[in-house]
């Protein structure tokens, strides 16, 4: 039921990419995305698609595990396609039947859009592939750390997040124990009209949210046994260095971006 | 109203190596009025057996019947044969949501379709059996001790009178004087004539109130008996990293130092059993 | 005079104000290299003194100390908490991060360690529990007694003097709580780790060196387990169970039997009648 939901799907091999500094792979997907967005004609997709693969490659993913990552993204992509191809306005009509008119620019607005759509997913998506949630929290906080001068959280933010992911699965298992559990009381999660779905889920939500609270009641106490003290004076276990291979992947990302902007 | 298992297997995911707590062609029937501890360690399938007793598992292979109807099959009220199996799941205080001990009770009857002067009465009645203060009724069951909230859960599967009652682990967890209170108050239903299957690890409650036992390793039904039977084969248990109630482990001591002691379930039976076997005469 | 790891003297502690308080005057000491188990039913007051213990609370009065330090003394609040870990009941609740290695590190992080020593000391930990092959592994692909081990590791890699455990095994299977109660007594015995063990399991409490027993915030026994386990009748008035063992001496000494009060297991038991009678 809820257990078959996964979350943060690390893909563990060993791998060019996989190895990368964390700081490095959050900057240069955050590059590649701009680049996503600064192709405007349709041959830019050339480059993206290559640098794709390329990376795809380097990074010991087949092909199917970034495809999966597009699969729940099938209605919007759909939605987004149909929306650009008949609402955008254009003079070259390609079809026109009934009050219904296709023209060009809607054709290649539509093609842009769901092709942006399917390249940032799987910039991202190449990210959490590669990286330990770890890795990519600790990461995080690095390259935020300079923020926490003006008083971003930096440090309490990658917390959070690095707790959150220590808790779902545990959420998660607990959520289904106690559908469960009202279940065996007679409760019904899986019939009625939308009020009555809403109604039935609240013997599986007051506890499960009594259960967090206590968890995390719990947990601070623990962390305050353990002489956590927020971020300052913290040493960390994992040391991050740029090296040469982070180089050499900025290069590669660099080379997409000027690929990108010279075909415009 | 017997349950009856037949061939029944279950693999957890089908077709992954993942097969850790699936159940493989279990074959038992649970008679009326039994008091059944189904033990075995962690992972050898007792919560997995338990969610199909009431049908929240559906078995992979084979049928569980209650009262001779398949409760996975077709034709009958799934839905009504289901509750007269009431299973109550381990750390069970986790489950409750309502603004009052009363109306948390009151959850599993209203939806069994009851209302007014029945389900007040039904309320109270399944009330009554977990033995708690009067004014706890009307009270937040969050502003309940751990223990006194895992009765009220108890009492709102009581409620909607099942006639065979799952309990998964009811005492863990609980303080010696919360699991004497809850164990008594087991046996009590039982004596009022519930059927109830009792997942448990201690053997000690096991062997004194108990009328079967089963025992499961890797997910096959590896004995059952009365729990004489089970515990004087102690070496199998152990062999399978299970427990011996003490009482058991010294009978088997005492024969072995060449006092003639048949095994004893309790500590009484035990001390007329020694001082028989000494020539003490009884009620000295 | 042996050195008091942990101390605590006329100590007692409300949650508020206004309410009775969860210790009164509670004044004892426990000794380097002890094993100490604490008994008492639900709000007997031994969660609380576990608190107290490593200065998680301060005292409303009477003060407590940790190695000689005052746990009301801001100053000494990090080292009092390395000295003295502190193991909950919850396995789920007190792991970090969602891998074994970062969780042993946590404390490791917050009390300022180098990061390149970090690595030997957590590998030294999990030896110690061992637990070394789950180093790469996610909690809660682990069941309970290795998340408790995981747990004892943590704290073990801050090195700390003594460790608590507040019902550290009330959660777990017989299998997971004999790992755990295992790994504890060996840290005890080989490192010389001082214990305080709070359980309900009175077969665990029969293992330690001492026994103190709780009620109503009160320590109201202490002594061995062979002293602590011969007052039945006391022990029941308390609403705490008697080992099997020791009720069963009691009858058979009742019929006449002579039966020593030391027999609280099933191999002294044995012994015990097969020579008497």
């Amino acid at each position: 039921m809820l257990k078959d939901i996964t979350l943060g799907q690390y893909y563990p091999v060993e791998s060019f990419v996989h190895s990368l500094d964390p700081r490095a792979k959050i900057v240069l997907t955050i590059v590649f995305m701009v680049a996503v967005f600064l192709g405007s004609s349709l041959f830019a997709a050339i480059p993206i698609v290559l640098f794709i693969l390329l990376t795809a490659r380097l990074a010991n993913l087949p092909i199917k595990m970034l495809l999966k990552g597009i699969k729940p993204l099938r209605i919007i992509l759909i939605f987004t396609f149909v929306l650009n191809l008949f609402f955008t306005a254009g003079d070259t009509i390609l079809v026109e039947w009934w009050k219904i008119r296709i023209t060009r620019e809607g054709l290649m607005s539509a093609v842009r859009f769901s092709l942006r759509l399917v390249f940032l997913v799987t910039g991202a998506s190449v990210l959490t592939l590669t990286t330990q949630p770890v890795a990519l929290t600790d990461g995080l906080e690095r390259l935020l750390s300079p923020l926490a001068k003006i008083g971003f959280p930096a440090h309490e933010l990658a917390m959070m997040m690095s707790i959150a992911l220590r808790f779902i699965p545990t959420l998660l298992e607990e959520a289904d124990k106690i559908m469960k559990a009202q279940m065996a009381r007679g409760a019904d999660f899986e019939s009625g009209n939308l009020i009555q779905r809403a109604k039935a889920m609240v013997p599986l939500l007051v506890p499960l949210f009594v259960s967090a609270f206590r968890r995390a009641g719990d947990l601070a106490m623990a962390m305050e046994a353990r002489c956590y003290h927020g971020g300052r004076g913290r040493t960390r276990l994992r040391i991050l260095k740029l090296g040469k291979n982070d180089l050499l992947a900025a290069l590669g990302t660099c080379a997409l971006v000027a690929a990108v902007i010279l075909i415009g | 109203m017997p349950i009856k298992i037949e061939h029944m297997s279950h693999t957890y995911q089908p077709g992954t190596p993942f097969k850790s707590d699936a159940l493989e062609d279990i074959d038992f029937t649970i008679e009326d009025g039994d008091l059944l501890a189904l033990i075995g360690h962690t992972g050898s399938g007792k919560s997995t057996l338990a969610q199909h007793l009431n049908g929240l598992l559906t078995p992979t292979a084979g049928r569980v019947l209650v009262d001779g109807q398949d409760i996975n099959g077709k034709d009958v009220n799934r839905r009504a044969l289901r509750q007269r199996v009431g299973l109550l799941f381990q750390y069970a205080e986790y489950q409750l949501f309502e603004e009052t001990v009363y109306k948390d009770i009151a959850f599993g009857p209203k939806n069994q379709g009851l209302s007014g002067e029945k389900l007040d009465r039904r309320v109270r009645a399944a009330f009554d059996k977990v033995h708690l203060p009067p004014e706890t009724l009307e009270k937040s069951p969050f502003e309940l001790s751990g223990g006194q909230m895992r009765r009220v859960a108890l009492a709102g599967v009581v409620a909607m009178e099942p006639e065979v009652l799952v309990l998964d682990e009811p005492i863990a967890g609980l303080d010696p004087k919360g699991r004497d209170e809850l164990t008594e108050i087991i046996h009590e239903l039982h004596r009022g004539g519930v059927t109830i299957v009792l997942i448990s690890h201690n053997m000690d409650d096991v062997a004194r109130i108990a009328t079967k036992v089963a025992v499961l390793e890797r997910g096959r039904l590896a004995m059952l008996g009365t729990p004489r039977e089970i515990f004087s084969r102690g070496d199998e248990l152990e062999a399978m990293g299970l427990d011996v109630p003490q009482t058991i482990q010294l009978c088997r001591a005492l024969r072995a130092g060449g006092l003639e002691v048949p095994d004893c379930l309790t500590g009484e039976e035990l001390c007329e059993a020694i001082c028989a076997a000494k020539g003490v005469p009884s009620h000295a | 005079m042996e050195e008091l790891i942990l101390q605590a003297e006329n100590v007692s502690y409300a949650y508020e104000e206004e309410a009775a308080p969860a210790l009164r005057d509670v004044s004892l000491g426990i000794r380097a290299g002890e094993m100490t188990a604490v008994l008492g039913h639900n709000g007997s007051g031994k969660s609380t003194l576990a608190k107290l213990l490593n200065g998680l609370y301060a005292p409303t009065a009477g003060k407590v100390t940790v190695c000689g330090m005052d746990t009301a003394l801001d100053e000494y609040t990090w080292q009092i908490r390395q000295a003295a870990g502190l193991v909950f009941q919850n396995p789920d609740n007190q792991l970090v991060a969602s891998i074994v290695r970062d969780d042993v590190a946590f404390g490791l992080e917050n009390t300022g360690v180098p990061s390149e020593k970090m690595p030997a000391i957590i590998e030294k930990a999990l030896r110690a529990v061992g637990m070394l092959e789950f180093i790469d592994r996610a909690p809660h692909t682990l069941s309970g007694g290795q998340k408790q081990r995981i747990a004892i590791a943590g704290i073990l890699a801050m090195r700390p003097r003594a460790l608590i455990l507040d019902e550290a095994t009330a959660m777990l299977d017989p299998k997971g709580r004999q790992e755990v109660f295992s790994v504890v007594e060996r840290l005890n015995r080989e490192k010389g780790i001082t214990v305080v063990w709070i359980t309900h399991f009175m077969e665990e409490a029969a293992r330690c060196r001492r026994v103190i027993v709780m009620d109503q915030g009160k320590c109201v026994m202490d002594g061995t387990p062979r002293e602590v386990f011969s007052q039945a009748e006391k022990l029941r008035s308390l609403r705490l169970d008697v080992p099997p063992m020791v009720a069963l001496g009691d009858l058979l000494r009742a019929r006449g039997l002579n039966i020593s009060r030391d027999a609280m297991d099933v191999e002294s038991m044995a012994g015990e009648v097969l020579k008497c009678q």
